[in-house]
């Protein structure tokens, strides 16, 4: 058994490199475990649409294999894409032909599909995303945040084993964020896959497993939420000539990682409040020269390996 | 009941069951009837249809007013004769710029309209396989062209019949039909030119495989289509003629004669279908290894 087939997404080398010469996607090995909520970070422009346009088999990779639910591509289509559900660079539909047509068309396209159980399908995916009050509008009527619930319903027209959405919740507004997160949740607890781009992590943070970092095409860092957690984890640093006993508070205090680093002791900050942990350390007598919270998060730790926050990348 | 037909049977847990690698019966036919849904229900298309009926009722109208002219053509000078002549006469004078416009607008939007649109990459991804869309495409673009020279006769037909009566329908030979007869003869014409401009679809179909923008895929088409009718005029360039796409459009002439000769179509109907085989494949061979980035 090869790699690839133990993971639902599996590329080696990728690479795309387009006519212009530009290389977007620069030899990325992606591994997506199966029943994973996958946070596909990255900047605008970072490579991250490319990478999903080949894994879906739009484009064709300049190098390297891509694998998608076992699958090689773009030569397993037929075989991998019935089960996949997608969302790639915003919804697009036919502007004069109501929502329901737009995705009676979908369904109609699917050879897989048996035409007895269409309309379940389109009323079934429509009520998901809550747009079934506006199923016999025509889509341009559609406002942004309605057209990418469609986008969403047509992803999920059938029960899918990955869904690969790219930005699913641009356009939506607060509660329509909510509700799209809520969703893949539910989605994610019935075992379906998901990968989700975007450039926002406080987005993927919330129901991400695993996260993959892209940065001007190449991935920077791949590794499930816990362990980013810990690469970009704030730590309390103390300043003390009795590094020991400091140590000692810090771990009755329920620290993580704690290390004695004269002249002082640091330790992984967790939830705890760090009023409350220089309190504990007066409270037993250690003398606080100096303390610090050292690192800030997961956005941090984007920011730095990304270079930049919300910039696009020329 | 055998799991086989459990298997089968229709019904409300089969929405929810996890897509087989199988094909559903009649798949591709439900693909083909969204794609006419598509070309079919949009009201651009009807306003396209109108402008082609338009001229039929023109003819019907004028002819009626002011009589036969001096100088008229055969099919014109026929029709205060016999209705069924304004079908022929409007198909006449639709068949170099009208009906190459509709055409156009149907072909050019073919790929490059739902490339355009984005709706390209979602129909891809469901997936549907590339050579699949490619056919369907044509399936379409036949089917419009089929309708649009229908429409023309139709209305033509039943507005010269109103005005003018269904008398003698008098041959290219001289010699007279019978009224079943001409209808037959109407209809092989509505035939042969569908045959014809569908050799035109094709190449549009090609074109729209290589852009994005599906009027310029048609301004394209419609521009070769004049180029050629001009070429066809130049007696210099006479070798190339037989291989213009709309040098052997004109031969639905040979149907009105009597005898009626089939064989004399078999030119233009060996061209067209050189056209639609060539052409289709050019577009399933650009197509099938596109990166599709729109």
């Amino acid at each position: 058994m090869t790699v690839a087939t133990g993971l639902a997404v599996a590329t080696e080398g990728l690479t795309k490199r387009f006519r212009s010469g530009q290389l977007a996607v620069d030899g990325i090995d992606l591994r997506v475990p199966h029943g994973a909520v996958y946070g596909f970070l990255g900047p605008n422009g970072s490579g991250k649409t490319t990478t999903i346009r080949m894994l879906l088999g739009l484009l064709r990779p300049t190098a390297g294999t891509a694998s998608l639910l076992g699958q090689p591509m773009p030569q397993g289509a037929a075989l991998a894409l019935p089960r996949v559900g997608a969302l790639v660079e915003g919804p697009a539909f036919h502007p004069y032909l109501s929502g329901w047509h737009n995705l009676m068309r979908l369904d109609a396209a699917d050879r897989t599909a048996r035409a007895s159980a269409a309309e379940d399908r389109v009323r079934g995916a429509l009520d998901r995303v809550g747009l079934a009050a506006a199923a016999g509008k025509r889509y341009r009527h559609y406002s942004l945040g309605m057209r990418q619930r469609l986008g969403i319903a047509a992803a999920l027209l059938r029960p899918r084993e990955l869904l690969v959405l790219d930005e699913p919740t641009n356009g939506l507004d607060p509660q329509g964020t909510r509700e799209v997160r809520g969703l893949l949740v539910e989605l994610a607890g019935a075992g379906t896959t998901v990968v989700l781009s975007s450039h926002l992590l406080s987005e993927v943070e919330q129901v991400c497993t695993h996260v993959g970092v892209m940065h001007r095409g190449r991935l920077v860092a791949q590794d499930t939420l816990a362990g980013l957690h810990a690469r970009g984890a704030s730590r309390a640093v103390v300043g003390t000539p009795r590094p020991a006993v400091a140590a000692a508070v810090l771990d009755r205090l329920g620290l993580a990682d704690v290390v004695v680093h004269p002249p002082g002791a640091t330790a992984e900050l967790g939830d705890h409040a760090p009023q409350d942990v220089v309190a504990a350390l007066v409270h037993a007598d250690v003398p606080v020269t100096e303390f610090r919270v050292s690192g800030a998060g997961l956005e941090d730790l984007f920011v730095s390996l990304t270079g930049e926050g919300f910039d696009v990348n020329g | 009941m055998s799991t086989a037909d459990v298997a089968l049977a229709p019904g409300p847990d089969e929405a929810a069951a996890l897509p087989e690698p199988g094909r559903a019966p009649g798949a591709f036919g439900r693909f083909f009837r969204s794609e006419l849904w598509l070309i079919f229900g949009r009201r651009r298309n009807w306003a396209g249809g109108l402008v082609l009926a338009s001229v039929p009722l023109l003819i019907a109208v004028v002819v009626k007013v002011s009589g036969s002219g001096g100088g008229d053509t055969f099919v014109f000078a026929e029709i205060t004769h016999n209705g069924l002549f304004v079908a022929l006469a409007a198909l006449t004078v639709e068949l170099p710029f009208f009906l190459p416009i509709a055409v156009s607008a149907i072909a050019g939007d073919a790929v490059a309209g739902e490339a355009n649109l984005g709706t390209l990459r979602y129909l891809l991804v469901t997936p549907v396989d590339r050579a699949r869309l490619v056919l369907v495409k044509l399936g379409g673009i036949t089917l419009f062209t089929l309708a649009a020279t229908v429409l023309i006769a139709v209305v033509g037909a039943a507005a010269g019949l109103a005005l003018f009566g269904g008398g003698t329908f008098t041959t290219l030979s001289g010699t007279s039909l019978g009224f079943a007869a001409g209808l037959g003869r109407l209809a092989l014409v509505c035939g042969y030119l569908t045959l014809c401009l569908t050799g035109l679809g094709a190449v549009g179909l090609f074109i729209s495989t290589l852009t994005e923008q599906p009027i310029g895929a048609g301004i394209t088409l419609l521009a070769l289509t004049v180029v050629s009718q001009i070429l066809d005029q130049l007696s210099q360039v006479a070798a190339i003629h037989p291989y213009l796409p709309t040098h052997f459009w004109l031969d639905y002439a040979e149907v009105l004669r009597d005898p009626l000769d089939v064989g004399a179509l078999g030119p233009g109907a060996a061209s067209a279908l050189a056209y639609v085989a060539i052409f289709t494949a050019a577009a399933w061979a650009r197509f099938s290894t596109a990166d599709v980035s729109a």
